[in-house]
């Protein structure tokens, strides 16, 4: 990870250097890369500073751009979200962290009635250009309060882009992208996969749009849509599946809000079957809304009722019942032969 | 020990409530200029607040928060910040907004139920009212730090009200202030009421101020009625701030002498009695009575005035209702500086369904 403090290292200049990296490296690095570029981002949150971050997203990056860029604030969420709005009001592009998602409700307030309305309340004259980043899911047998996935509660808010990578690449160029878009972005990590897999990430590596989904695997059988860490369990479904002889194909969603429904749009009429698959609860989840769009707009393309795997409409369950709640491969393969043999 | 015994809070105050010194007075007063630009504006500030309650009674504007009898405390603040200084209002600071060169239209506009209202030039960088009380502190406290990191020897002033001091927003903005040490005044416009929630409901605490004590900052009580006392008061706050010395809160002691709001009726909940020992303390009358008694104002100057006023808010208000309705699809093309698909989607369909109306 390029995060060591070096005298001679030119910030303006990044080192093109391609290592393999873990997601969460990633972060770190897409956060370098734009702090670099930019005098304007700066980092604030609890414990970022000379502690890099609970999960070392922001690991020597106080080090290399000093305190005013990185800052370690309070413990107060309401705060930490209240001050990147004024910040980015006057021109800043503050990228904020939020040390969980669980903790993320005090920022809610201030999330809906300031920075998502900013540029409409004033029809343009003062924006909000900030990123909020917050690792999210279970599955890492977290206390209570660190596994959930509420990722809906933010889609719903006119204004705002929520986005979750899935991958180091396109948590790097999904990142980059964030801070570079005017708007306010929650930026959600799944922490589960945070060290899961290693890709070679650069400065090169592409800034990603912030309205596309990803289409991981291609096939013509079933569609199976998901984002986050579920992708983990999604991908080992579509390879069990496909050894079954299903063509199966897979979308990352990415960018909850906006949400790409021409990709979900032109799979489905492709494939005509569809898997939804996410971790958060069930009722009204992205996955229903994924759903209705389906009804609204190919119904007539569908040959099987949308099918849903995801955790259940319960509060999430202290780790050692948790996996009770996560979808497994099992569940989504279950689900795709079930639509597969409808008829 | 008695909680009052815990800290000591300084209160300024240099005028009676008649208008008469009760102390030598500072320096800057020999100035009459100034003194008299505090009673123009508030008396301008007045009437167009009067104009705006007007407006919401014959049904013409929306639900409006009367800032009657504070109008030293918004007038004073936004006299003495220099333009690139951040105004963060709260909702009732017409007479500040007007300081700052903000049209009365644009004010009206906004209580009109037009975001147009907050969007004209004349407001700068400075925040739109803020509604959900007490978040304006955080962005205070950003603002704040972004001239921090950029250098820059601007100053970020913000107001509430007292009901704001209650809030986890407030506290934690004083607290990063005084930690961080930023540039930040903190204005209290204690009016006494927060809708029906009377001050003595709304703290324990012998005075608000003395919250500001807890996050290390210094902390006083001034007179909110009396502009001399508020100038002495906020001007050494923002020259604190500006040379980098950090933050103050003042809490101003007023009287709220409307409703909360047109669709308040503080009669169900407030002594009458009360309101009219209050208006013996308002500010206009007070500062009126000092130039009198000072040669400085008689009534020729101030039936002139009150000509002035009238002329620039029928202007203003004649603006505010010649406005014409915003297109459709600004409703849609301000959410994003780069509008999703869907939201052109929507948008289409919401103006095929106004042209389908308009036909």
């Amino acid at each position: 990870m390029n995060s060591s403090v070096s005298e001679t290292v030119d910030q303006s200049i990044p080192q093109e250097v391609t290592e393999k990296l873990s997601m969460v490296e990633a972060v770190n690095l897409a956060l370098d890369h734009a702090m670099a570029d930019d005098q304007d981002v700066v980092l604030l949150g609890e414990d970022i500073g000379v502690n890099g971050g609970v999960f070392r997203a922001t690991q020597g990056l106080r080090d290399k751009y000093g305190l005013k860029r990185v800052m370690d604030t309070p413990l107060a969420e309401t705060l930490i979200t209240g001050i990147s709005i004024g910040m980015a009001a006057q021109g800043l592009k503050p990228v904020a962290e939020i040390q969980f998602m669980g903790f993320i409700f005090p920022a809610l307030e201030q999330l809906i009635c300031h920075a998502a309305r900013m540029r409409n309340r004033t029809r343009g004259r003062l924006s909000c250009p900030m990123v909020l980043r917050a690792p999210f899911g279970g599955g890492i047998h977290a206390p209570e309060h660190h596994s959930e996935s509420t990722e809906t509660l933010l889609a719903h808010i006119p204004g705002l882009r929520v986005v979750i990578p899935s991958s180091p690449i396109r948590a790097y160029g999904l990142l980059r992208a964030a801070i570079n878009d005017p708007d306010p972005v929650i930026f959600l990590e799944p922490k589960r996969i945070y060290r899961a897999v290693k890709q070679a990430v650069s400065y090169g590596t592409a800034i990603l749009p912030l309205d596309k989904c990803f289409t991981l695997k291609q096939g013509s059988d079933v569609t199976l849509i998901s984002w986050g860490a579920s992708i983990k369990e999604t991908m080992e479904a579509a390879n069990t599946l496909q050894e079954y002889g299903a063509s199966v194909e897979v979308i990352d969603v990415a960018t909850i809000k906006p949400l790409d429904m021409e990709t979900i749009l032109t799979s489905v009429r492709k494939t005509g079957r569809c898997v939804i698959i996410h971790e958060a609860c069930k009722s009204f989840g992205v996955g229903a809304e994924i759903s209705a769009a389906l009804a609204e707009e190919a119904l007539a393309d569908l040959k099987a009722p949308v099918e849903r795997v995801t955790g259940y409409d319960i509060t999430m369950p202290y780790y050692r019942m948790e996996d009770h709640f996560l979808p497994k491969p099992e569940d989504i393969i279950k689900a795709a032969l079930k639509t597969l043999s409808f008829h | 020990m008695k909680a009052k015994e815990y800290c000591h809070i300084p209160y300024i105050r240099y005028l009676d409530d008649e208008g008469e010194a009760l102390q030598q007075l500072p320096a800057w007063t020999e100035n009459h200029e100034t003194l008299i630009d505090y009673y123009r504006a508030m008396v301008i500030a007045r009437a167009g607040d009067a104009k705006a309650v007007a407006l919401q009674r014959t049904g013409q504007m929306g639900t409006y928060p009367s800032s009657l009898g504070q109008e030293a405390i918004s007038t004073v603040c936004c006299s003495l910040l220099e333009k690139d200084d951040v105004l963060i209002p709260y909702y009732r600071d017409l007479p500040g907004l007007m300081k700052r060169g903000i049209p009365l239209s644009d004010v009206l506009l906004y209580w009109g139920g037009d975001e147009r209202g907050s969007a004209g030039k004349a407001w700068g960088k400075d925040f739109p009212n803020c509604v959900p009380i007490a978040t304006q502190a955080g962005h205070a406290a950003g603002v704040a730090t972004a001239f921090k990191i950029r250098n820059q020897h601007h100053v970020a002033l913000v107001s509430m009200g007292d009901g704001a001091t209650s809030k986890g927003d407030f506290t934690e903005a004083l607290n990063l202030a005084g930690t961080w040490q930023l540039p930040i005044v903190f204005i209290i416009n204690n009016n006494q009421w927060a809708i029906s929630v009377p001050r003595k409901i709304q703290s324990g605490a012998p005075t608000l101020a003395q919250k500001g004590v807890s996050a290390g900052l210094p902390s006083i009580q001034v007179d909110g009625n009396d502009v001399i006392a508020l100038h002495e008061a906020v001007s050494s706050a923002i020259n604190q701030a500006r040379s980098g010395k950090g933050a103050t809160v003042i809490e101003a002691i007023t009287y709220r002498l409307g409703d909360h709001t047109t669709a308040d009726d503080a009669s169900r909940y407030r002594e009458s009695e009360e309101l009219q020992e209050a208006w013996g303390r308002e500010p206009i009358k007070r500062l009126r009575n000092f130039l009198y008694h000072r040669g400085l104002w008689d009534e020729e100057k101030e039936q002139q005035l009150k000509r002035e006023a009238t002329e620039l808010i029928d202007s203003e208000v004649k603006r505010y209702l010649n406005t014409p309705l915003p297109e459709v699809s600004d409703l849609f093309d301000y959410h994003y500086a780069q509008m999703p698909a869907q939201l052109e989607k929507q948008k289409r369909q919401a103006l095929a369904k106004a042209n389908g109306r308009a036909h």
